[in-house]
């Protein structure tokens, strides 16, 4: 069979869940192609975000439960598996967007959980910054005046980033050759740090920018609002919108003297400043999420395209919100440097008349690593790779993180703080970042740094009521799932060990969490129960680091057996297409 | 950063807490004698919605649309300090008072809007919990009520 006959062969074994034998497909090389397409357009703008430090490739295994409630519901970026491949494949952008179609189908293993391990051996690992460096490149060579933007969550979630004050993702973003930033994670090194990567670092280089921060005294903008980058002889305004929650999410007293929030009134009367500036394009950085960003979208008018993160969906094509005077493109680029988006504009008369818009996996076995930026990455690790390459033990079952309400990961994280605090309930935060590890791969400190790599790391025990317990979980529910975006935080729900719960998602506040059991037996609101967690926000806190603990853990353990998730019973989400087996 | 203005800043800090105010006098934000007016006890110690609209001597509210939140956050940073900031688009507008319902006692400030005076106020309330909170304006001589949910949350599970 030819090549398109064997792609069409293999699309249907990925639609089917199914895959080839390994070796067939690599010999096939199953990537081939999908980094030769036709430049469109004279704007160029090319965007990663949520990298979370992984300097080397990884696994990243995609959720497969993403629910959408509301008018969220359906719609991208709430739908996995098999719904999201069908919602794109059947969408005649896609075919519109230049993907060959055999080839977009065959991407179903960069966008869904489908049978990830067996599916992960095949195509191999993903990102890697001197992988991602290569296809800057070629792309950049193809358009030429293209700009680079880095979408935030950059300098957080490793060994290297946290014990190099994120130096190790300044200089490889510099290397890189990004042109705008904004930012979310960055904050948790603290404003003092950001102001001087800002200043020294990144002067004349990167332009960091925030419509959305001030401060708190006088309301003075910390950062400028936007940059104006002519291309191609087009002034194209990039507006930065960072995490509008980082005070609230992550520790306020790091960023003390300063406000966020969304600020969407300062948004269009930004934009509007920009396009009397002479902005033919204007482009939004965001670290808002996607549905913030979408629901932003149809408030605030004259922005061409929101290219977002935070959430970390992989949405291949964009959402098109239509608004007061037009249509706002909403990218969502992933995380972990899996992804690249590449939004080709054109610009005619000022205006953004037509789009090409593709989410490039960036598969490293298919990309060349740049040498450059291979030798920057093992000078950095050099000094503790030995460290980080401890094997701790080995995993029989897939290790992931992602999803609402639990990962494999989160489970051995939980079940380590059960055993080795004696605690009766534990909690782990429902963070995003975090990387995948397949069946019979060794655990090393790399990896568990790559769950655990915060400025505010430490394990905490409390005795609390089993009133404070259900408020708790009720106020983390009600930042995943309250039906107004605006009033949604982009993380997912709290990881919970040892005790059972129901979830009714469509509920408000105070009625989505119930029957709440230890062993068996109903969770009493006036009893204490020992809780193990980690990652406090308030100030002063103190514990020992989470590593340690899930390191001393594992090392203990040699072998992880396949663990069973500790999930809620769900309540009215049946036929929801965010959740797949 | 270099789009802090750091030299007002430094003036500011520098002059007294005296000075501020009579700057403030000067420029017409606060008349001389609104930080002496009267206690309106009814109204500051009234629990609910209806209780301070009658403590302010109204008889009955309406919902209104006309109100731009400005800054106002939809999930607050620090519940201890909640920036709060309204603009009434209602014509004849005599006054803006800001209430959170689930505070002991609901009522946070009145401002009264001079004839002429542009109707945008700002200030900072305390909130204990999430709570709806009212913009209540009296224009006219009629109140009308325009309301926005502000959550206080325990925080920390982002990202």
């Amino acid at each position: 069979m030819n090549r398109r006959e064997f792609l069409n062969v293999l699309a249907a074994a990925v639609a089917g869940g199914l895959y080839l034998d390994g070796k067939e497909a690599a010999a096939a090389n199953p990537a081939a192609g999908l980094y030769d397409f036709k430049v469109f357009g004279n704007v160029h703008l090319l965007h990663f975000t949520d990298c979370h430090a992984q300097l080397l490739p990884v696994y990243f295994r995609e959720p497969n439960v993403n629910l959408g409630i509301g008018e969220a519901l359906g719609r991208p970026p709430h739908l996995v598996g098999q719904a999201l491949l069908q919602h794109f494949r059947m969408d005649p952008r896609a075919a519109r967007a230049g993907y060959p179609r055999d080839l977009a189908r065959n991407l179903g293993h960069a966008f869904t959980h489908l049978d990830f391990a067996r599916a992960a051996r095949l195509y191999g690992k993903t990102g890697g910054f001197a992988h991602l460096a290569t296809l800057v490149k070629k792309l950049r060579a193809e358009r030429p005046g293209a700009l680079l933007l880095d979408g935030g969550d950059t300098w957080q979630g490793s060994a290297t980033s946290l014990w190099s004050n994120g130096q190790d993702m300044v200089d490889a973003c510099k290397l890189l050759g990004v042109d705008v930033m904004t930012g979310h994670w960055e904050f948790t090194f603290g404003a003092k740090r950001v102001e001087e990567v800002v200043q020294k670092d990144f002067k004349g280089k990167v332009d960091f920018v925030a419509q959305n921060i001030k401060t708190a005294d006088f309301g003075d903008p910390v950062f400028p609002a936007y940059v104006i980058r002519e291309m191609n002889g087009v002034p194209v305004a990039i507006i930065g919108q960072a995490f509008p929650y980082t005070p609230i999410a992550n520790p306020r007293h790091l960023v003390a003297d300063w406000n966020f929030g969304i600020q969407d009134q300062n948004m269009q009367k930004t934009v509007d400043e920009a396009r009397a500036k002479g902005a033919a394009a204007v482009i939004v950085l965001s670290h808002n999420g996607m549905d913030v960003d979408i629901k932003m979208a149809a408030r605030v008018t004259g922005i061409d395209a929101i290219m977002g993160g935070h959430t970390h969906d992989g949405v291949p094509q964009p959402v098109i919100v239509r608004n007061g005077t037009g249509q706002t493109l909403v990218t969502n680029a992933g995380s972990n440097a899996k992804f690249l988006g590449v939004l080709d504009l054109e610009v005619r008369e000022r205006r953004v008349v037509d789009f090409r818009y593709k989410l490039l996996p960036v598969f490293s076995n298919y990309l060349a690593a740049d040498a450059e930026m291979q030798a920057l990455i093992d000078r950095v690790r050099a000094p503790h790779k030995a460290k980080l390459d401890e094997k701790l033990a080995i995993t029989e079952g897939l290790l992931y993180r992602r999803g609402n309400f639990n990962g494999t990961l989160d489970q051995v994280i939980l079940d380590a703080l059960l055993e080795v605090k004696g605690a009766d309930i534990a909690f782990s935060p429902g963070f995003r970042w975090g990387t995948s590890i397949l069946p019979g791969q060794a655990i090393t400190l790399d990896h568990v740094m790559d769950q655990t790599a915060i400025t505010y790391p430490h394990v905490t025990l409390n005795e609390f009521t089993g009133e404070q317990i259900k408020t708790i979980l009720e106020d983390v529910g009600d930042n995943l799932f309250n039906p107004d975006p605006y009033y949604q935080q982009g993380g997912d729900m709290v990881r919970v060990g040892g005790m059972s719960y129901t979830c009714d998602p469509n509920a408000k506040m105070g009625a989505r969490i119930s029957d709440m059991r230890l062993a068996g037996r109903p969770i009493e609101a006036d009893r204490k129960y020992k809780v193990a967690g980690w990652a406090p926000v308030a100030e002063g806190a103190k514990g020992e680091p989470i590593w340690d603990l899930v390191a001393g853990y594992l090392r203990a353990k040699k072998v992880i057996k396949p663990v069973t998730l500790n999930l809620p019973r769900l309540k009215g989400m049946e036929g929801n297409p965010g959740i797949a087996r | 950063m270099h789009q802090v203005d750091h030299a007002r800043r430094e003036a500011l800090k520098q002059g007294s807490a005296t000075a501020i105010f009579g700057l403030f006098v000067a420029a017409g934000l606060v008349r001389p004698g609104t930080a002496h007016a009267a206690w309106n006890q009814a109204a500051f110690s009234a629990k609910t919605v209806d209780a301070v609209v009658k403590g302010l001597g109204g008889a009955s509210t309406a919902p209104t649309k006309d109100v731009n939140w400005g800054s106002t956050p939809e999930i607050a940073e620090n519940g201890a300090v909640v920036p709060v900031s309204v603009t009434s688009n209602v014509p004849k507008t005599e006054s803006i008072s800001i209430l959170v319902e689930k505070n002991p006692n609901a009522l946070a400030a009145t401002f009264t809007i001079p004839a002429g005076t542009d109707p945008t106020v700002s200030t900072r309330v305390k909130m204990g919990e999430t709570s709806q909170v009212h913009a209540l304006i009296k224009a006219d001589g009629k109140y009308l009520v325009a309301t926005r949910e502000i959550k206080v949350t325990l925080g920390g599970c982002g990202g």
